[in-house]
């Protein structure tokens, strides 16, 4: 299974990122190989639709389920269309993370906002 | 002629000096480009003769003949569309209708679909015409509206047309003042209203339209916004003092030039020093 994670820095010591859309860097993470890969999150600094276009990544690069601390809901319409489950992230460590989806201790993200288009939070 | 009235931010008095302007100049047109929140006719409350509704284009995809090649998708810079499971996807309020994606598809698979966004009104009040925009909450651009407001009224020369803006200085604002022979940047007297005057003076500056200030709300004392003008060679149109009972008829929708014989004479000289100042011929060649 691929999972993504959004993350602040390119390494796996780093906190998963508040922002979905926007965030710099997605880990890539394959459950089954353990092989894991940073990709640039080509998006990040659009001026609108960013939740669209990185969701639209995540499709691209067939991962099975997102974890994020928080989802807009266009991007979650994206994600629900390609059949991306989303989960809500426990910690700010992206290993913790890992861990806890591994071990099923994940919960589906329940609450979807409705964006903040344009405005920074 | 046409003038804009434009500020970097909200509340500076673009509708206080556009509405009063309009009235000093009797035969005149006022045209509310506010889209998003269009005041002037709280203060005129025109008799509305004619209203139109305003729609735009979205994208609409046939599946049977779109072959997957997501030009679309890659081309769109607001990111509303997406290409998921052999489908495109239209995100409707994320799309600015610039209608790029009808034109680029190899397979002329897109086409238009109308999406009402808004409408125009059109009216009368004591001789002065007046237009307002109203864009539907929550529609991510009132351009097509401002456009359909603007390019309807290039027959009539002989008024004086008051073009009211949006604040700042963005896309709904460029499409505003893009006609406009003058421009008319309307400050407040604080860092703050300084630091907003300078986005509409880059602006102004950019779309290389001849222009002036009128500086609003002026108090004794120092006037960041007078020193800014000086510095940058701003012509100072005329200043408005910070007026209790100026703000009080304005705050009940009242004009201010028909209260009061005061700001009749001050509005009546501000309008002079515009037309003074502003290029007679471009107004006869547009």
């Amino acid at each position: 299974m691929r999972i993504a994670i959004p993350s602040d820095e390119k390494n796996i010591d780093s906190s998963i990122c508040v922002s979905f859309g926007r965030t710099p860097y997605f880990l890539i993470y394959d459950t089954d190989t353990k092989i894991r890969e940073f990709i640039d999150n080509s998006t990040a600094a659009s001026s609108g639709g960013a939740g669209i276009k990185a969701a639209q990544i995540l499709v691209d690069e067939k991962t099975d389920a997102l974890i994020t601390p928080r989802c807009g809901e266009n991007a979650a319409d994206v994600l629900k269309s390609a059949d991306i489950k989303i989960y809500k992230s426990i910690s700010s460590s992206i290993k913790d993370n890992i861990d806890a989806f591994v071990s099923g201790k994940l919960c589906l993200l329940d609450e979807i906002h409705p964006g903040f288009h344009g405005h920074r939070k | 002629m046409r003038i804009a009235v434009l500020s970097g931010k909200g509340g500076t008095g673009k509708t206080l000096v556009s509405v009063n302007l309009a009235v000093v100049a009797k035969k005149s047109i006022y045209i509310d480009c506010d889209v998003e929140e269009p005041n002037g006719h709280l203060f005129f409350k025109p008799m509305v003769t004619e209203e139109k509704e305003i729609s735009m284009q979205i994208p609409k995809v046939d599946e049977a003949i779109c072959n997957g090649c997501r030009k679309c998708v890659d081309f769109c810079k607001f990111n509303a569309l997406a290409y998921i499971k052999g489908k495109i996807i239209v995100f409707d309020d994320v799309c600015h209708s610039c209608g790029g994606c009808m034109i680029l598809c190899p397979q002329k698979a897109i086409s238009g679909r109308n999406k009402s966004i808004g409408k125009i009104r059109a009216g009368s009040s004591d001789g002065v015409v007046v237009y307002t925009g109203i864009l539907n909450t929550g529609e991510a651009s009132g351009v097509p509206i401002i456009k359909e407001l603007l390019s309807g009224i290039e027959s009539e020369h002989n008024k004086t047309i008051f073009i009211d803006c949006p604040p700042g200085s963005a896309c709904i604002v460029m499409e505003s003042i893009k006609d406009a022979d003058y421009c008319i940047l309307v400050a407040e007297p604080t860092l703050f209203g300084v630091h907003n005057l300078n986005m509409v003076y880059e602006l102004v500056k950019l779309f290389n339209k001849p222009f002036g200030a009128v500086l609003n709300k002026c108090l004794e004392g120092e006037n960041p916004a007078e020193k800014f003008c000086i510095e940058k060679d701003i012509r100072i149109l005329g200043k408005i003092p910070f007026d209790r009972q100026l703000g009080t008829l304005n705050s009940n929708a009242k004009i201010a030039v028909k209260e009061n014989k005061k700001y009749e004479e001050q509005f009546s000289t501000l309008l002079d020093a515009i037309i003074k100042e502003a290029p007679y011929e471009t107004a006869t060649n547009t």
